[in-house]
């Protein structure tokens, strides 16, 4: 191989950067190496990428894709395969390039034979223009609290002419079940593989008023579900043109859901059909466990592989976190957006706990600074929760008032200071050997996590 | 005693958390133990001129704004401004309070004509205003919500005003002015939910609701100290973030 000047310096530069962050204790050190990298050689990612032997997969959607891309490179791993991942969830193009530039020898050499990457949405294009993968996972397109006006519909427009420009070469793996992502792919020249759930036990009955109207995006008729299993996601069809939900190429069926500690399905193909079971709560992350199946058998991974990974995996950088501090377990759940909060409080009315629970809420720009989004979420599923339901967080107060609108007794509603005042008071109210719940926004888990780091309760992410 | 709430166009001018608004009517209502229910009335459904007590109208955007703006014009709007002459309470936020003045122009768009219950008209700005607002007007105390709108709307001479502006932008960036309030109908730029957060405007729309419809002078108080502490903390997040 050339020796390329200007790539080496790139990576050096990179990998100095990252070094010198870490030790000087200023953060995790996964984004300001890409930024690095990218001034001195702005094709560092391109070329990197197409070093990779096995080549790259994108994965891409608004919930699930760290803990779905995690399991997969998991699997990949366990198959003996060195993988590239930007593992710490900085997903942008810079923190991608430094995932990389981490992991290349000075001389521009892949430690791995296969890349994993997880991609923001709005960065998806430029990071398949890129990278050039030969697989696609497509997850899901929610409204998210960041959105401004219109922003998902130019998500998806954007989308779709990135798969329209994909090659044959190219396999797309999407989620069947959003029929937005059926819609988009549709006429992409890629493979077109599907997974979605074939029979499911837990339905919704109307679409959750955090999530978009459904319309057929062939003809602009209402589409009609004949299951609604979160959100959006569904089995569905429209009566005027006849459109429906693409066939599965890996459909789930025996769904089911353990309480908060685990979940498990089969995933059928026309040849197979794999049990596989998880110690991942709530059907959204039943969704991530079929993906990351689906995947693991379209690169041929061993249908054992593909068990043994799921069944050992543990969640991702907060997602759902078993954290042991003073003799007491919490169980921390990222709140990324009213869909995402949505499942997590269905979750917990369906396992019918009664342990307290602190949400926190903070308004800062990772946040959403417009707390708006809480009345989009359907608080409502907490009143049948016998719990004592503590808020915290720089709106501790709008949480609070979100929780009495929803019909939550007051006297059952507790609210605290913001995530450093609330954390004590409510770990003294957990009783010795006890559960508790804290369901933190982006930041407030960020704060969190410094807390509990300082206790030497948990590590911080990049040393995961 | 039974209050019908009625979200007009809720099926498609639902943006930022406006059903915290609507959630709030119903809720404020049912504790004092009156009955409420909420309906949803949309683009070419007829308004029975008596089926309601309250309105709530919120925003969208404004390709969502286009069909309302010609379903309002003709008998629809004529009863609902008739209505609204009459006494009828209503909260507009953002796009429905755009609407309720004489026009809105849209940036590259045709005017197009509202129902001119203020005297008011909007147009698009330039900038973008987003972040958190405290109003202060003499009729219900401060008032804190969270604005996100490039209209700009501009009163005339007879309007009056909401409140005025302590942190934020308000209704044009320029005149220091917020909102709008005539007979019992409020428009505004807040989001937030706006009524959750503002209790005392939310007992004002009921009040004046059953003043209208059943002659009761009286509204038995609530206890407010959750939404004491959200308003507060709404200050004091304004004051450090505008």
């Amino acid at each position: 191989m050339r020796f390329d000047a200007r790539l080496g310096l790139a990576i050096a530069a990179g990998k100095l950067s990252a070094a010198s962050i870490r030790w000087l204790g200023r953060g995790g050190g996964t984004a300001l190496p890409g930024v690095l990298s990218n001034g001195l050689d702005p094709d560092v990612l391109d070329k990197l990428a197409a070093r990779v032997p096995g080549g790259c997969i994108v994965v891409a959607g608004t919930n699930g894709k760290t803990t779905t891309s995690r399991i997969l490179a998991e699997t990949l791993e366990r198959a003996g395969f060195g993988v590239i991942h930007n593992r710490s969830g900085s997903n942008l193009v810079r923190g991608i390039t430094a995932a990389f530039t981490e992991q290349v020898s000075l001389g521009g050499q892949p430690a791995g034979e296969i890349a994993v990457i997880e991609t923001d949405e709005a960065a998806f294009p430029e990071v398949v223009r890129r990278t050039k993968p030969r697989l696609i996972m497509l997850l899901n397109l929610f409204r998210d609290q960041l959105d401004r006006y219109g922003e998902l519909d130019t998500i998806a427009r954007n989308w779709r002419e990135t798969l329209d420009g994909l090659d044959p070469s190219q396999t797309l793996l999407i989620n069947a079940d959003d029929p937005t992502l059926a819609a988009i792919s549709e006429d992409s020249p890629a493979q077109r593989l599907t997974f979605g759930f074939r029979e499911c036990q837990y339905t919704l009955d109307h679409l959750p008023h955090a999530a978009d109207a459904a319309v057929c995006r062939r003809c602009g008729a209402s589409l009609i579900y004949d299951e609604l299993y979160l959100s959006h996601l569904g089995a569905y069809h429209c009566d005027q043109c006849g459109y429906q939900r693409p066939d599965l190429t890996f459909g789930a069926r025996d769904i089911t859901l353990d309480g908060l500690d685990s979940g498990s399905l089969v995933l059928e193909t026309d040849q197979e059909s794999l049990a596989i079971q998880g110690r991942l709560p709530g059907l959204y992350n039943l969704y991530n466990v079929t993906a990351a199946a689906a995947a693991g058998l379209v690169l041929g991974m061993p249908g054992e592989v593909v068990q043994a990974a799921i069944g050992d995996f543990q969640a991702a950088f907060g997602r759902i976190e078993r954290v042991q501090v003073n003799g007491r377990t919490l169980v921390l759940v990222l709140i990324k957006n009213p869909t995402g909060f949505n499942e997590v409080l269905r979750t917990l009315a369906m396992s019918e706990m009664t342990d307290p629970v602190l949400i926190l809420i903070n308004d800062l720009d990772a946040d959403g600074r417009d707390v708006s989004w809480l009345w989009d979420v359907d608080a409502e599923h907490l009143a049948a929760v016998e719990a004592p339901l503590y808020t915290g967080g720089i709106r501790s107060g709008d949480m609070a008032v979100r929780l009495k609108y929803g019909g939550i007794p007051p006297e059952r509603i507790i609210p605290l200071g913001d995530v450093a005042e609330a954390l004590d008071p409510f770990i003294e109210t957990i009783p010795e050997g006890g559960t508790a719940f804290v369901l933190p926004t982006y930041t407030a888990m960020l704060r969190l996590r410094e807390l509990l780091h300082r206790r030497g309760s948990v590590q911080m992410f990049w040393e995961q | 005693m039974k209050l019908t709430i009625c979200w007009l166009y809720g099926d498609t001018m639902n943006i930022y958390g406006d059903r915290g608004n609507v959630l709030a009517l119903a809720q404020r209502c049912r504790w004092r133990g009156i009955e409420a229910e909420i309906t949803t009335l949309g683009v070419g459904e007829e308004l029975d001129p008596d089926a309601y007590d309250i309105f709530f109208w919120g925003g969208g955007q404004d390709r969502e704004q286009i069909p309302v703006s010609s379903d309002i014009l003709g008998p629809k709007g004529e009863t609902l401004k008739a209505l609204l002459e009459d006494g009828a309470p209503m909260l507009s936020v953002c796009g429905g309070y755009q609407l309720l003045g004489k026009h809105y122009h849209p940036y590259g768009e045709e005017q197009l004509p509202g129902l001119g219950f203020f005297d008011a008209w909007s147009e698009a700005g330039p900038e973008r205003f987003i972040g958190n607002v405290v109003v202060d007007s003499g009729r219900f105390g401060t008032l804190v919500g969270f604005e996100n709108h490039s209209g700009l709307t501009f009163l005339g001479p007879t309007a009056e005003a909401l409140g005025r502006i302590r942190v934020g932008r308000g209704n044009n960036g320029q005149d220091g002015t917020e909102g709008c309030i005539r007979l019992n109908t409020l428009g505004c730029y807040l989001h937030g939910a706006l009524l959750p957060k503002n209790p005392a405007v939310t007992d004002f729309l009921i009040k004046a609701a059953i003043k209208r419809r059943y002659g009761v002078e009286e509204l038995e108080p609530l206890e407010d100290d959750l939404e004491v502490i959200a308003h507060q903390q709404a200050i004091k997040r304004a004051v450090a973030t505008g």
